[in-house]
């Protein structure tokens, strides 16, 4: 596969990968702060939980989630899709800014540029280095 | 306390699951094919190898820690201090998965670290 094709299909699934996690958790949260107080440890409140709309609603998209970052992974290196994928931090801070009305804090917007610049340096380094040598492993 | 423990048992299965997950990944090879049929083929492919069930169950737990964590700390205390997962998946992909981490994805993955640890304040 061409370089240029390898990076357009990183791309492209890298940001199916962070929509995923940032609606999944997103619907999570919403769900969970509509329950109020310590799920603890019962099992049974968990179910209870699962049950409602917007966690059940949650947990599909997440389960979207790994699916496309196990493909994402079965080319790139983790220590390459990780940060990448950290750009789901800032679409957070965005979400609860414009949907939630949360302020956010000077120490907030330096963390997303702070995010931003790691996300900016990792993408200049090649998106697998480790799949040759696994295969040999695996002979 | 409870926070702490809880913050340690997301992080550290999170962290497992990660490298478990991309060897199990990188042993089946990379897919090509997204169509529905093979790419649930190729899903249903990785579950015969422990790697992948193996990691799914670790994320799962890190999935039910967290769920724990949001539900007595605020997602600005659980999000931040699970931050440690990005360090910590990064010493497993340059150790246990032998990838080459230059100094560019060191210094990226310490910028992402503490960039999500400053979201929280």
């Amino acid at each position: 596969m061409s370089s240029a094709r390898l990076h357009r299909k990183t791309r492209l699934l890298a940001a199916v990968v962070i929509l995923a996690n940032v609606f999944g958790n997103f619907f999570l949260s919403l769900g969970l702060r509509q329950r109020g107080p310590s799920l603890g440890i019962s099992p049974l409140r968990y179910l209870e939980a699962l049950a409602s709309p917007w966690v059940s609603l949650g947990v599909c998209v997440l389960v979207l989630w790994l699916l496309s970052r196990m493909a994402l992974l079965s080319w790139a290196d983790l220590s390459f899709v990780l940060p990448i994928t950290s750009f789901g931090y800032v679409l957070t801070a965005l979400l609860g800014r414009l949907l939630l009305g949360e302020q956010i804090s000077p120490q907030r917007w330096a963390g997303t540029v702070l995010i931003a610049l790691g996300i900016l340096l990792v993408s200049t380094t090649s998106v697998r280095t480790s799949v040759r040598r696994l295969r040999r492993n695996v002979r | 306390m409870m926070n702490w423990l809880l913050v340690a048992v997301v992080a550290g299965s999170a962290s497992a699951g990660n490298a478990l997950q991309t060897l199990g990944m990188k042993h089946h090879g990379e897919i090509h094919d997204f169509r529905p049929g093979p790419l649930g083929r190729a899903f249903l492919k990785v579950t015969r190898s422990w790697h992948v069930p193996v990691s799914i169950v670790l994320m799962a737990i890190s999935f039910f820690a967290f769920l724990s964590l949001l539900s007595v700390a605020d997602l600005s205390f659980a999000v931040p201090a699970t931050a440690v997962e990005y360090a910590l998946s990064t010493v497993a992909a340059r150790y246990f998965l032998k990838e080459q981490v230059n100094w560019r994805r060191w210094t990226g993955a310490a910028l992402v670290t503490c960039g999500v640890a400053l979201l929280a304040l």
